[in-house]
This record gives C-alpha cells, structure tokens and sequence, in this order.
C-alpha cells in the first residue's frame, strides 16, 4: 500500500478516534466491566482499525465495528493469559457468550452508556479531586499530562490518583449504571458539581501562564451540552447556563495586561453574544419546569446582568429578589453576602454595609478576602477613606491570586492619591 | 458481593442519650435487622462491648504485646458491625444509610469483602 492511499484511512480513524472514541470506551467499560480492560481493547481495536480499513475500507458502523473489535481483543487477551491464569477461563467463556449475541448497538443504549460513565466517575464514594481526574480522563478524553498541566499538578500524582479511582470501583464494585430515581437528585448534584468545580479552575486561572493550561472552562461547558443531551433536568441547564453566561465575559473581564475588571467597568461590546443568548434561552427553559435550582437561578441574576445594555441600567430590585429566591433554596454566608452588595446597589451603599457588618460581627467569612474588598468598596462610596483602607488592606492580605492583589493594592494607591487631594 | 458495615459510634454520647430514645433507635433497629434477614442480604453481624473490654495485640521484636483498649484511641469507637451481601457498592450504601443510630451521630464505614471463591 502507497503512503497516499494509506493517508485518509489513518486521517479517518484519527478524526474518529477524537469524534467517538469516549462513547467506545464508554459502550467497552459496561461490556467488559472493568477500565483498565476496556482501555485496552479501545486502543487495541483503533490499531486494528488503522490496519484493516486501510486493506479492507471504512465499515459501515465504525463505532459498531470498533466496539465489537475491541471486546474480541479483549477475549483473546484474555484467553491467552488464561495459560497462567486459570480463573480467568471461565470469565473468558462468559464474555464470548455474552459476545455471540448480536450487538448492534442502538442510539438510546450508547447515550446510557455515556450517562453511566459520568455518574461512575462522579460516584461519591470517590474523592472530590479523583472525580474531578476521572471525568476529565475518561469523559472529556484528557490526558494524564493535560490534567496535571491544567491543575498546575505533577503528572504522576494525577495518574497516581486515578489508578486509586480505578481501583476502588473494582474492588468496592461500584455499580456502572446510571442512578436510579430515588438516587438521582443527590447523585446528579455531584456531576454537576464536578463539572462546576472544572469550569471554575478554568475560569479563575484564566492569566499568566493560561496558554499552556488546557481550557477546562471550554472542557466543562462541552461537559454540561453532553449532560443535557443526555438528562435533560433543569439544574443540568441552570448549570450550562450559569458557566455560558460567565464565560461571555471572558474577553471583558482582563485587560491586556492580565488586570482585573470589575463587571461595572466592563466593556460590554466585548460580552459574547451568541452566548448570552444561549445561556438566557436555557435560564428561561429551566425555569419554565418550576424545579429550579440553585444552579438556575444564579444563571437567573447572570441573565440579568448579561440583559443590562450598561451598569446603570441594571435592574438590581431583581437581582435582590432573585438573591432571596438563591437564600431559601441554597442558604449561605456567600450568598448573603453577594445578597448585600445588590442591596447597596438597589438602595444604597450603607445598606449594603450593614448585612455586610452583621455577617462579620457574627463570626461568618471573616477570612474570606471578597468580604473586606466588598466592605472596603462600600466604605469608599461614603467617604469613609480610613475604613476603607482597613478593609483593603485585610482583603490583600487575605488574596492569594496576583490579578486580584493587583486590583486591591491599586484601590490603596487610588484611596491615598484621593487623600492628598483633600 | 458481601460488604462490612462498621458502626461507629461516640460511646458517651451513646450512654448520654435519654432511655426511650434509646430503646426507639434499637426496636428501629430490630426492624431493619430482620427485614435484612428476611430477604437473605444478612451474613452475620453483631453489637460489639464496649471499648473498655478490648484488648489489642501486637508484634513488637518477634514477641506479641497486649495493650489495654482498642487499637485506635478516637472519638468515635467501632461500635458493632454487620455483614450484608448486596450486589455492588450502591445497595450496600443504601442499607448502611438507613442504619438507624445515624441521626443520632456517628458513622459507618463500608467495605467490601475479599473472598477468593468470588474472584473470576
């Protein structure tokens, strides 16, 4: 065979491995009920792939072929080790049974299985950062390298973690399937979770050294399409929603020179569109159910901001309203304390200082630097210069990443240039 | 596949409890138990005394040494322990759940049970 005509062949198994090789290995793990094998045969059978399609041409189903390829490799293995191995034979036996049964496999049981996979990945009987690796290298197709690249971790430690992961759903079996009703609430809280928690360190990394980091925000916002694909539930949409209408601020929320910009000095010109649209069009969706969630209405107040042509425009009485929805679903001092900052915007700033003082005086998110840089902003809107600069001061204490202390220490300076002019 | 269910448990706040609400969260208890034994998922299983009555044995320069109490000085002591046989992780997590002395505190630690005879 001619290097020309065995070009395509390879650049189709290439495009198909990256197009479909996760719902393979997905369909692979349920039919051979372990990773490690499935992983194997997966890559056994797009070896095969690259050899025999290039003799014999592209079958008609290649996931189908490659699917039933790699279960056969995966006997024939294990038929071979089996000469050592005596217990296997009888596993061996049961899978080629198993396998004799035509298997065509059909739409609806491909998407399970890909369902089974995240809830498998995201089970709570595993870590929250083995969760976090394991939907990464087995739903998203992310490398051991690419992982540790992005969470600025050493590759072995990840791959350590999810040989751990791996072996814990074979030895406690942990069931590969996808919850059932009773479960399904708590268990969907955990994927999404997972998929918040990705979406987050993409998104509050995004500076310095973000060009050799995997792009986990663009990574979770595909995670969360495929899981309303997949389950169509209304926290799963108030989630995509959530992470589209925050990553439409990307390009405004920087400067060139990797400083903060706060959302009211924001040029909106920059705010993607076709994503606010999107993620506005899944907030009304969810909220259409009337199951609502603290996923969706975030996204809600997100919708918002995102609907305000300017800052002055912003309609903050229902953002409050939304805020007090946000504390009976999902009460927290965060919460509250986001509740504060719309309330000085809607009334005024020392209204907004008062909650923010109640939370502080009883004990609440006194190490939390969001709290005094918010305190100190509202100082700085009434005058109160000296209060202020307590309060920046401990907030750039408390501030561990450098865009954010670069913002704080500005404020300082501006508050003491102020000063002088007085 | 069978599974341990470790109960632990804070003795103290156990002996703290009020007698009826002691003598509710065992009848619950005697509930459960049977309902598991009915159904054939109860492999064995009892209350342990407590930790006071322990003894712990090891192997110090070839020569075993026994030790007063248990192996861990904790908070929370291993309390009892049941062995059911479920399917996968999720049934055994789903009795262990119900477990009737958790609201009260405590923990139960589930793991699953080597057996050679299960290995394919």
């Amino acid at each position: 065979m001619s290097e020309q005509e065995a070009r395509p062949v390879a650049e189709i198994v290439d495009a198909l491995y990256r197009a479909e090789s996760r719902q393979v290995l997905a369909t692979l793990i349920r039919l051979l009920g372990d990773f490690e094998a499935a992983e194997e045969a997966l890559h056994d059978a797009f070896a095969a792939a690259v050899e025999q399609w290039g003799r014999d041409g592209v079958p008609a189903n290649p996931r189908a072929w490659l699917v039933s390829t790699g279960r056969f490799k995966a006997i024939d293995g294990m038929r071979r080790r089996a000469r050592f191995d005596a217990s296997l034979t009888e596993f061996a036996k049961q899978l080629e049974t198993a396998a004799t049964e035509p298997e065509e496999p059909d739409e609806e049981s491909v998407e399970d299985d890909r369902l089974r996979l995240i809830f498998t990945c995201c089970h709570p009987a595993l870590s929250p950062d083995a969760q976090v690796a394991m939907t990464l290298r087995e739903v998203c197709g992310l490398t051991t390298e690419e992982i540790a690249r992005a969470f600025l971790a050493a590759p072995p430690a990840i791959a350590q973690r999810i040989v751990r992961a791996k072996a814990k759903i074979r030895d406690a079996r942990i069931p590969y399937v996808v919850p059932s009703e009773a479960d399904l609430p708590a268990r969907l809280d955990a994927v999404l979770r997972v998929i918040y928690l990705v979406f987050n360190e993409g998104y509050s990394s995004s500076s310095g050294d973000s060009l050799l980091r995997h792009d986990l925000s663009g990574e979770a916002i595909r995670l969360g399409r495929l899981l309303i694909r997949l389950l169509p539930e209304p926290e799963a949409m108030g989630l995509l929603a959530l992470m589209l209408l925050h990553d439409s601020r990307r390009a405004a929320r920087t400067s060139p020179t990797g400083d903060l910009i706060l959302l009211e000095n924001q040029n909106r010109r920059l705010w993607n569109r076709e994503q606010i649209a999107e993620g506005t069009t899944l907030v009304e969706r969810a909220l259409s159910t009337g199951r609502i969630g603290p996923y969706g209405i975030q996204a809600a107040i997100a919708a918002v901001h995102a609907g305000a042509p300017d800052p002055a425009a912003t309609d903050w009485v229902q953002i409050v309203a939304l805020y007090d929805v946000l504390m009976r679903a999902d009460p927290s001092p965060v919460v509250e304390l986001n509740r504060a900052v719309a309330v000085a915007m809607r009334d005024d700033p020392s209204a907004g200082l008062a909650l923010i003082d109640a939370i502080l005086e009883r004990g609440d998110l006194t190490n939390y630097h969001l709290t005094h840089a918010a305190r100190a902003d509202l100082c700085r809107r009434l005058g109160r210069t000296a209060d202020a600069r307590v309060s920046y001061e401990l907030a750039l204490k408390l501030s561990r990443q450098e865009p954010e202390r670069r913002f704080l220490r500005r404020r300082l300076d501006e508050l003491s240039e102020s000063g002088k002019r007085d | 596949m069978h599974y341990m269910l470790l109960c632990c448990f804070a003795e103290a706040a156990w002996t703290a409890l009020p007698d009826d609400e002691k003598n509710r969260i065992m009848r619950e208890y005697g509930a459960l138990i049977r309902g598991l034994a009915e159904r054939g998922r109860l492999r064995g299983g009892g209350r342990l005394r407590s930790t006071s009555s322990a003894t712990t044995v090891r192997v110090q320069n070839g020569r075993p040494v026994f030790t007063d109490g248990p192996f861990a000085e904790t908070k929370e002591q291993l309390g009892g322990y049941h062995v059911v046989d479920r399917r996968d992780l999720d049934e055994a997590l789903s009795i262990a759940a119900r477990i009737p002395t958790l609201p009260a505190g405590g923990a139960i630690e589930v793991r699953p049970i080597d057996s050679v005879e299960e290995r394919p």
